[in-house]
């Protein structure tokens, strides 16, 4: 059946039909749309732990799924990288069948809950929702998922995805990130018998390390994956593919597939004056001490610093997550020191919303040139330049451009870099065979995720360079389809 | 989880243990790496890999307790496991024939030294160690340098043992006597800063393997950056060995400080 076939047949289903038939359109389209419940901004700016938005009641998710308009050829599927059968679901809820609605969600998206919190939905699905069309608000498609995931959850009743029989087939993935975990659930699905090796001692890979507790709480993490490891996915953690166990380990160990999800590696600096500092650190550093570490927590070995003047550099969601983090470790002042405006970050418009009521200060149109140390090297001060907004760049927006002899000094005891990463050079380094770009990103086949190696696939921020949970997730599914489809070939 | 399955003194504040890890222990080359974490909320901290066994499936660690987490490590014994052990991480010693190869270790940078020093002398070197103390007690690796060398140089700060001075003197007795190809330069970083000048003085290439904080060891946090030749370099994945000469062993230094007022005990 094809997915088009499959949305019909779904759509014809009586219940559905009745369910359509109870409220007109109109009645649909004149619900306000949802508001999240979220913690007081005051008390949570100094919460550590506490997440920020609470879910929706029963009674909030059903009227919300009712303003769903069921449509023949639901566009916002489109717009979901890991085709969530987004109609079916919501219905589900409309109807009360919450647990039904979460086993939609996971024929899918191994990560449900995952993405119900992370994913920038008002750029994907709900982008493409018909209300928008009708000069309405999106139906809260994200809100919905996270309700189905955290109902089913909570209820004790967590099924598990049907199996194919096993086929006995190896297939190792290199990292257990948003990507690595989808393609690990599909072709479990499928049959094949997966192990996910993992580098640090924790598995879930940014969903651990980076996103922080207020937004993705760990244990929400934990129990997807304890759904894989009941699907018959295997993890190893403290294990790095190219170092503890070689490409050829792999292939001699009878694994037939390889999908590599290695991730985001090194961060980018900007290489200006004073950005070895004590106390200037990438995000990537801060939010791993923080998040993987818990070094905030008394009881935890590692240490991390916690300062007063905190400025994070950079406007996208790490740099929100870093600074919101500062606020909630003690930070009097938290910055977010941006060298564009307020309309071209590329954070989400939920985030930045958080972010100023927990009390950030946004300095936009500010880029940082030095940073000063005190006797022991430790930052003290940052030297900023004030930009304006010149002609649109390569991106399409427009190209900051600093204004001359406009700089300031601010007092700061922490500098938090988060401009980008650049791929983890471990992989390329240890693939013979591969292509690399010039960026260190895996070349692969846009439609298969098959890389240069016929046994490799990639996907993720390896293949993209930094981008978000939910397209690594699609590419998981887009390789798990290609790889099982070759694999099949050969058979 | 890896087992301890062996553990000796070298002196108060320096013990070795032998860890089962036997995928490292085949896989791992002179000048790795590993990162280890002691409990669950342990801190990973790097430790150069001093040596293994791949029929025991084993790999060596020297631990000098210096810190809270380095202590807990000290603190373990033979039998007791280690949360985690990951790698080898870095880049392995660029090992080759030069000719003559002076090895200069200080304190717990004696034991990484060991593999080097095995395996330049492997290579068809003439391989000449300088083993520098404190004191005569804090002196590693003595006899196990010697069967992999031409000669050892002790030298103690107190004339407790071998000639008193620092591993400056040592090193540089070798260079006033004999051409030196290459010397090779492990411990604290102060002293493989001076060791570093000296050799600068006589153009010798040198090459120093550094221990910084690192937090995830596999190039992600950047925490273990220094500047190498100007430029901004990560000695979990370009490292741990660098030019010494083109170090800037002052910011590494200022670095290596970043967590003293807060560090936990």
């Amino acid at each position: 059946m094809t997915i088009e076939e499959l949305i019909a047949a779904r759509r014809a289903e009586p219940w559905r039909e009745a369910l359509r038939k109870s409220k007109k359109n109109k009645e649909r389209t004149d619900i306000p749309r949802v508001k999240m419940n979220e913690l007081d901004p005051e008390y949570r700016s100094h919460t550590r732990l506490e997440e920020v938005n609470l879910g929706l009641t029963k009674e909030q998710a059903m009227q919300e799924a009712g303003r769903c308009l069921d449509c023949p050829n639901p566009t916002c599927m489109q717009g979901c990288p890991v085709n969530i059968n987004i109609p079916t679901f919501i219905k589900n809820i409309e109807r009360g069948e919450f647990l039904e609605a979460a086993k939609t969600l996971k024929e899918t998206s191994a990560l449900p809950a995952v993405c119900g919190r992370v994913c920038p939905q008002e750029k994907q699905c709900e982008s493409k929702c018909i209300h928008l069309k009708m000069g309405k608000e999106a139906v809260a498609i994200g809100y919905l998922e996270r309700f189905a995931a955290d109902y089913e959850r909570e209820s004790g009743n967590i099924s598990v995805p049907e199996i194919a029989e096993k086929n006995g087939i190896k297939i190792a993935v290199v990292g257990s990130g948003p990507a690595g975990l989808s393609f690990a659930g599909d072709m479990a699905k499928r049959g094949y018998d997966v192990t996910v090796f993992e580098a640090l001692h924790e598995i879930g890979g940014v969903l651990k390390y980076g996103i922080p507790e207020f937004r993705l709480p760990n244990k929400i993490v934990d129990v997807e994956i304890d759904g894989l490891r009941k699907m018959g996915v295997q993890f190893e953690k403290d294990c790095i593919v190219g170092k503890t166990i070689s490409y050829e380990d792999l292939r001699t160990d009878g694994f037939k597939g390889i999908f590599v999800a290695s991730g985001a590696g090194l961060p980018n600096f900007m290489n200006i004056p004073g950005e070895n500092l004590v106390g200037v650190m990438s995000s990537n550093e801060y939010l791993t001490r923080v998040n993987l570490m818990d070094a905030a927590n008394p009881e935890s070995d590692t240490p991390v610093l916690q300062g007063k003047k905190v400025a994070v550099i950079g406007g996208g969601n790490t740099a929100m997550d870093s600074v919101r983090t500062a606020r909630r470790l003690g930070a009097e002042r938290a910055m977010i020191v941006y060298r564009r405006s307020e309309e071209e970050m590329p954070a989400r418009l939920e985030e930045v919303k958080h972010a100023k009521e927990e009390g950030v200060e946004f300095m936009t149109l500010h880029n940082p040139v030095e940073y000063i140390g005190d006797e022991r090297g430790r930052v003290k001060q940052m030297r900023l330049q004030k930009m304006e907004l010149g002609e649109p760049d390569a991106s399409g927006r427009r190209r900051p451009v600093p204004i001359e002899g406009a700089i300031e000094t601010i007092d700061v005891d922490e500098v938090i870099v988060s401009v980008g990463v650049s791929p983890n050079p471990l992989i390329p380094r240890a693939f013979e065979g591969l292509e690399v770009s010039k960026k260190g990103t895996i070349v692969v086949e846009e439609d298969s995720m098959r890389s240069a190696l016929s046994d490799v696939y990639a996907g993720g921020d390896i293949v993209r360079g930094g981008a978000t949970v939910i397209l690594a997730m699609g590419d998981g599914r887009k390789a798990a389809a290609a790889m099982d489809a070759d694999l099949r070939g050969k058979a | 989880m890896n087992k301890i399955v062996s553990k000796e003194h070298f002196s108060a504040n320096v013990v070795k243990l032998e860890v089962e890890a036997p995928l490292i222990a085949r896989s791992r080359k002179a000048g790795h790496f590993v990162i280890v974490k002691v409990g669950e909320k342990g801190e990973r901290i790097p430790l150069t890999i001093a040596g293994a066994d791949t029929v025991k499936g084993t790999i060596t660690l020297v631990i000098q307790a210096v810190g809270g987490s380095s202590r807990k490590i000290c603190e373990l014994n033979e039998g007791d496991y280690i949360t985690d052990v990951v790698g080898p991480l870095g880049q392995a010693t660029h090992i080759e024939k030069v000719g003559t190869v002076v090895c200069a270790g200080g304190g717990v940078g004696v034991a990484p030294l060991l593999p080097i020093v095995e395996a330049f002398h492997k290579a068809g070197n003439r391989v000449i160690v300088v083993l520098a103390a404190r004191t005569k007690d804090l002196i590693i690796l003595e006899e196990q340098m010697r069967q992999n060398s031409d000669e050892v140089i002790i030298m103690t700060d107190d004339g407790s043992y071998g000639t008193k001075g620092l591993v400056t003197n040592g090193v540089e007795s070798v260079i006033n006597r004999e051409k030196v190809d290459l010397c090779v330069t492990i411990g604290p970083a102060i002293m493989m800063k001076f060791v570093s000048a000296l050799t600068k003085k006589y153009e010798i290439p040198t090459v120093a393997s550094l221990n910084t904080i690192m937090v995830d060891g596999t190039g992600m946090c950047g925490a273990c950056r220094i500047t190498v030749g100007g430029k901004t370099r990560f000695v979990c994945v370009d490292g741990p060995e660098f030019d010494a000469h083109q170090v800037d062993f002052d910011e590494m230094i200022m670095r290596l400080g970043a967590y003293k007022d807060i560090e936990k005990k």
